[in-house]
C-alpha cells in the first residue's frame, strides 16, 4: 500500500488547481496597502487538482465506514444512511438558502424545520421542539439551561444535578456548564438507577436527574414513573439523555414517562450521517411549561404561512447561529417520511431483534455482567479473556483483522473491560453472523494464542499506534521542519 | 421504504433462536401502562419517487433564488470547486464514526491533522482543534477558556461582534458568574479605543474583538491586542468570514492569544444557516485549557507515521465534569470540505480570492457612494462588507428593491436601534460588476 503523505509533503510553487475569473472591475495595485495585509500564507500548499483528488481518494481507503460494512458501535447507532437523503439535503433550494434571507422567501425552508418539530413531538410525546443545538452535548446543555431558567422564574435555580454512574461524559460536563453541581446516583445489581439511592440524594436542592432511557448497558429504566415520581415530588425535573431513542420509536414515549426535557440525537435514531465525527443535530423536545425558554427564534404557524419569532422574553437566548444544522435536518425529515408510522415501529423492533441475536449468540463466550433484558445493545465484558492476559482493547483491535468495526469499548463506566455492542436495524443476518464468528474465533484464539490479540491488529493500513507518546510529546500539526 | 434487511424467515428464526414468539415479548421490560396503544401519527410512508416530489414541492417555496442577494452577516456565498463536492460525498467520509479506532481511520484523522496545520497557517497559532459547532459557539467557548486560564470574572465584549455571537456569548455565560461588558465602535465602525480602555482593569478576563467587524471593517488588532496585554487580559479574535484570513495579516502575529471563528467560507454552502465550521486556535501554552478535540501524529508498532486523536484527557468522556468543554460530536465533515477546498484553492488561489472580494468589495462601496440619498456608513477599511445609511426608511428602499428581483443587503435596526436606515452589504467574487451596477441602479431610482 503507497503510504499517503502529508499534502504539505507534496506542495511545490507556483502549482494551482483553481482558478477564478478574471477580475471585472478595476484593479489597484496600492487597494491591498491599505490593509494590514500579509504577504504570503507560510507554507500553505501548493498542488494541481489531480493531485488533490488522489490524495482524498487515497486517504479516504484508509476509512473504514458504514458503507463498507458491520460498525457495532454501542450508543452511537451506526445504522445505514440512505443515499436519496444526501441528494434531497443537496437541493439547491435548501443548500443555496440564505439564513438571514426574508422570511417570505424561504418558506420551504421553515417548512422543513416546523414539519420536524411537529414530528418529533409526536414521535416523543413532547409538546415543543428546538433544532438549533448542533449536537447530543449541545442539546444536553440546552436542555439543562432551560430546567435552570425555569427554576429560577420559580425563584431558586437549585444547585445539583442527578447522574447515574452508567451515563456519558457529556451529562455531567454539560450540566456544569451549566452552573451546576453533579452528583453522582449509583446503579443497582439489575444494571437500573438505584431507587432507594435516589430517594436518599433527592432533595429540594436538586435541579433535575439526567437519565438516559434505555441507558448504556441498552437496559430500560422500568422504574422510570416512580423514578419521576421522587424527582417531582421534590420539586425537580427529569431531563432525558434521548441517544438511546432507536430503541424505543412508535414503541413509547418519552413525554408519556413524565419526562420533562429530552434531546435526540437526528445523527443516530432519524440516520443522519456520522461524517468521520459530525455534524450532528441534537434538537431538545420539552413539555408546555418548558416552552416560553426555548431559544430564539422559533418558528410559528401563522394561517398557511410560517413567522420567525424573536419576541420571546423568557428565553434562554441563542444557543448558536441561526436555525442550527439544517441540512442535517433535511437528511432527518427525509427519513421520516420515508419510513412512515409503521417504519418507524419496525426500525425500533429490529434493532432490538438484532442486539438480542447477537446477545444469545455471543452470551457464554464472553461475560456479561448484568443479565436483566437489554433492548438496542449489549454490553459484555473481557472478564473471561483477561484469564488469558486478553483485554477488550486486544479483542476490538483483532476485530479489525476479520474486516470489521469494534464495538465501543471500555464505556459504560460500571463494567470493567466493556465491549458494547449495538448492531442498529440496517443489518442483514449475514453480517451479523459474520460478526457473530469473528468474536467467537476471538475467543477462541484468547485461549490459543493470547499474542496473536495482544499484536493486532495485523492487516490494516498501519498496526497499533502509541498514543502515550502522542500525548506526552504531541505533534499536533506539520511544520517544515518537523 | 424500509431500510431493514432481514427478511421474514431471518426474523422468524432470530426470534426463536432468542427465545421469544413474538417481537413484542423482547420489549417485555417496559411496563405495559407507558407502552404506546396504537400508531404514531406520522405521515404514511414515501417512496423514493414520492420523497423527491415532496421535497422539491417544498423546495418550491424557497423563492430566494430568484434574487440578486447582497445578503452575508455571517453566512458568505462563496465559490466552491466541484471537487470539494465530489470528494468529501464519498461513503469513507460521510459514514465512519469519530475515528476512535485510529488503525481503521487514518484518513480522517490525516485529513484533521492537515486541518488543523492550515487553521494555524492561517490563523498564525500553533495550536487548533478538529472544529466546533460554528462562529458563534467558538466565540463562547473561546470566552470560557479565557475565564479556565485566567479565572477573572469580567469580558470586554464589542458591540461590533455579530449580534447573534454575542446573544450565543451571553447565553453560554449566564450561569457561570462572568460579567459582559460591552464596547462600542466609532464613527469609522471600528472598536472604539477609548470605551476599550476605560472598560479593561485588572479583572479583565479576555477582550474579544471581530475582524472584519460585524460591519466587514478590518480592525486594528495590534493596538487593541497592546492595550489588552496591558492590563493582563487576554486577547481573543473572531473571524466570521475565514476567507480574509488567505490576505489578511494573521491575527497570531498581531497579539491574538486566541483565534476563533467561522470556516462556512471554505467550501459550505449557505445551507440556510447550517451545518458550518467552528474554527479555533491558540498559542501552545494554552493547551491544557483547549477544548474540543484535536489529532496527533504518532508511530505504531513498526514505526511508521500515523495518527490519532490525542490529548484526550481534557474532554468529557475521561474528565466528565471537569472537562474543558462538553463537546463530542462536532463538525468533521465540514472541517474535511474546508481541508478539500483550501487545499484546492492553495496559497495562490486563496489570496486571489480574498483580492477580488476586496477589489469588487470596493469598487461596489464607491459606485454607490455616488447614488443620492444615501451614504456609506463607515469610512473604514471593508473586506466584503459595508454600512449604507439611507434618507428613506430601509423598509421603503429593500421594498423597491425587491420589486427589481434584488436583496439589498440585511437592515440592521433589529439589533443596532442606532443604526435605523442602515443596511449591511456583502461583496463577493460571486458578483459580477453588472450585478454591481444593477444595484446601483436599482438604488438610484429607489432614492430618487
Amino acid at each position: 500500500m503507497i503510504r499517503e503523505p502529508l499534502i504539505f509533503e507534496i506542495s511545490d510553487k507556483g502549482k494551482r488547481a483553481f482558478r477564478l475569473p478574471k477580475l471585472d472591475v478595476p484593479f489597484h495595485k496600492d487597494l491591498v496597502k491599505e490593509y494590514p495585509a500579509r504577504t504570503e500564507v507560510e507554507d500553505f500548499p501548493q498542488v494541481s487538482e489531480v493531485e488533490v483528488v488522489r490524495h482524498f481518494t487515497r486517504l479516504s481507503q484508509a476509512n473504514y465506514c458504514v458503507d463498507l460494512g458491520f460498525y457495532p458501535l454501542g450508543s452511537c447507532t451506526m445504522k445505514y444512511n440512505p443515499k436519496i437523503n444526501e441528494k434531497m439535503a443537496s437541493l439547491p433550494a435548501f443548500a443555496g438558502a440564505h439564513p438571514e434571507a426574508p422570511v417570505d422567501l424561504v418558506q420551504g425552508s421553515l417548512e422543513v424545520l416546523k414539519q420536524t418539530e411537529e414530528l418529533l413531538c409526536e414521535i416523543t410525546g413532547m409538546d415543543a421542539f428546538t433544532l438549533q443545538p448542533a449536537a447530543g452535548a449541545h442539546g444536553e446543555l440546552t436542555g439543562m439551561m432551560l430546567i435552570r431558567a425555569r427554576l429560577e422564574d420559580k425563584g431558586n435555580p437549585r444547585k445539583i444535578v442527578l447522574i447515574p454512574d452508567s451515563a456519558h461524559g457529556t451529562n455531567p460536563s454539560s450540566a456544569h456548564i451549566c452552573g451546576y453541581h453533579v452528583q453522582e446516583i449509583k446503579s443497582d445489581e439489575k444494571g437500573e438507577i438505584d431507587l432507594a439511592d435516589l430517594a436518599k440524594a433527592m432533595t429540594e436542592d436538586v435541579a433535575a436527574l439526567m437519565v438516559t432511557n434505555p441507558n448504556t448497558l441498552g437496559v430500560f429504566e422500568a422504574n422510570i414513573k416512580a423514578i419521576a415520581d421522587i424527582v417531582h415530588s421534590k420539586g425537580g425535573y427529569i431531563y432525558m439523555d434521548g441517544a438511546n431513542m432507536n430503541a424505543l420509536v412508535g414503541v413509547c414515549r418519552p413525554g408519556d414517562m413524565d419526562v420533562d426535557v429530552i434531546h435526540i440525537n437526528l445523527h443516530k435514531t432519524f440516520s443522519t450521517p456520522h461524517g468521520g465525527g459530525g455534524p450532528g443535530s441534537g434538537p431538545v423536545g420539552v413539555k408546555k411549561e418548558f416552552a416560553p425558554y426555548l431559544p430564539v427564534p422559533v418558528i410559528d404557524r401563522k394561517g398557511t404561512s410560517l413567522a420567525v419569532n424573536f419576541a420571546r422574553p423568557k428565553s434562554i437566548g441563542r444557543v448558536r447561529s441561526f436555525f442550527g444544522n439544517f441540512l442535517v435536518v433535511v437528511r432527518a425529515l427525509a427519513y421520516i417520511r420515508s419510513l412512515g408510522p409503521d417504519g418507524l415501529k419496525e426500525m425500533s423492533e429490529v434493532a432490538v431483534l438484532n442486539a438480542n441475536y447477537i446477545r444469545k449468540s455471543l452470551e457464554g463466550e464472553y461475560h456479561l455482567k448484568y443479565d436483566t433484558p437489554t433492548l438496542h445493545e449489549c454490553v459484555f465484558s473481557d472478564k473471561f479473556q483477561k484469564e488469558h492476559g486478553v483485554s477488550n482493547i486486544d479483542i476490538a483491535k483483532r476485530l479489525i483483522d476479520y474486516g470489521l468495526h469494534p464495538p465501543t469499548m471500555s464505556f459504560p463506566l460500571i463494567v470493567h473491560g466493556a465491549l458494547m455492542i449495538e448492531p442498529t436495524e440496517t443489518e442483514s443476518r449475514r453480517d451479523l453472523d459474520l460478526f457473530i464468528e469473528a468474536m467467537k474465533k476471538i475467543s477462541q484464539e484468547a485461549t490459543d494464542d493470547p499474542d496473536l490479540l495482544k499484536t493486532a491488529p495485523h492487516v490494516s493500513p498501519v498496526r497499533r499506534l502509541d498514543e502515550t507518546t502522542a500525548a506526552r510529546t504531541p505533534i499536533l500539526r506539520w511544520t517544515r521542519n518537523g | 421504504m424500509s431500510y431493514i434487511s432481514l427478511s421474514d424467515k431471518d426474523k422468524k428464526e432470530m426470534l426463536a433462536l432468542v427465545g421469544v414468539s413474538a417481537v413484542e415479548e423482547l420489549f417485555r421490560s417496559l411496563p405495559d401502562e407507558i407502552k404506546l396503544k396504537g400508531k404514531l401519527a406520522v405521515p404514511p410512508a414515501l417512496t423514493e419517487l414520492e420523497l423527491n416530489d415532496f421535497f422539491e414541492e417544498v423546495g418550491r417555496r424557497n423563492t430566494l433564488g430568484q434574487y440578486l442577494s447582497f445578503l452575508g452577516a455571517g453566512a458568505y456565498p462563496h465559490l466552491i470547486p466541484y471537487v470539494v463536492e465530489a470528494l468529501s460525498s464519498r461513503g469513507e467520509f460521510v459514514t465512519p464514526y469519530t475515528p476512535y479506532q485510529p488503525e481503521v481511520s487514518q484518513g480522517t484523522l490525516q485529513i484533521i491533522f492537515e486541518y488543523q496545520t492550515l487553521i494555524c497557517q492561517l490563523a498564525g497559532m500553533d495550536i487548533a482543534n478538529a472544529s466546533l459547532y460554528d462562529g458563534a459557539t467558538g466565540a463562547a467557548e473561546a470566552v470560557l477558556m479565557a475565564n479556565r486560564l485566567n479565572n477573572k470574572p469580567k469580558v470586554l465584549i464589542p458591540r461590533s461582534l455579530h449580534p447573534q455571537y454575542r446573544q450565543t456569548i451571553r447565553t453560554y455565560c449566564r450561569n457561570l458568574n462572568l460579567k459582559l461588558e460591552e464596547v462600542g465602535f466609532d464613527d469609522k465602525g471600528e472598536m472604539k479605543l477609548s470605551d476599550l480602555e476605560a472598560g479593561l482593569d485588572a479583572q479583565t478576563s479576555a477582550v474579544v474583538c471581530q475582524s472584519p467587524n460585524f460591519f466587514g471593517q478590518v480592525e486594528d488588532l495590534k493596538k487593541i491586542a497592546e492595550r489588552a496585554h496591558a492590563k493582563g487580559a487576554l486577547f481573543i479574535v473572531v473571524v466570521a468570514e475565514a476567507l480574509s484570513l488567505g490576505i489578511l495579516e494573521s491575527p497570531g502575529k498581531l497579539g491574538a492569544d486566541i483565534v476563533t471563528g467561522e470556516g462556512q467560507s471554505f467550501g459550505l454552502p449557505l445551507g440556510f444557516g447550517g451545518p458550518y465550521l467552528g474554527f479555533m486556535a491558540c498559542n501552545k501554552e494554552f493547551l491544557r485549557q483547549f477544548p474540543g478535540r484535536i489529532a496527533g501524529q504518532t508511530k505504531d508498532i513498526e514505526g511508521r507515521r500515523g495518527f490519532v486523536l490525542t490529548l484526550s484527557t481534557r474532554e468529557q468522556h475521561i474528565r466528565r465534569e471537569k472537562a474543558t468543554s462538553n463537546i463530542c460530536t462536532n463538525q468533521a465533515l465540514c472541517a474535511l470540505r474546508a481541508t478539500i477546498f483550501l487545499e484546492t484553492l492553495g496559497h495562490d488561489g486563496l489570496r486571489e480570492m480574498a483580492c477580488q472580494n476586496i477589489h469588487k468589495t470596493r469598487y461596489a462601496q464607491a459606485e454607490l457612494g455616488k447614488v443620492k440619498g444615501l451614504k456609506v456608513k463607515f469610512a473604514g477599511r471593508p473586506f466584503n462588507e459595508f454600512v449604507l445609511e439611507f434618507a428613506k426608511p430601509w423598509a421603503t428602499v429593500d421594498a423597491a428593491l425587491r420589486k427589481k428581483g434584488i436583496i439589498g443587503g440585511l437592515g440592521l435596526a433589529a439589533d443596532y436601534p442606532e443604526l435605523p436606515d442602515c443596511a449591511l452589504v456583502c461583496v463577493t467574487e460571486m458578483h459580477r460588476k453588472e450585478d454591481i451596477d444593477r444595484l446601483a441602479a436599482a438604488l438610484k431610482e429607489a432614492l430618487s
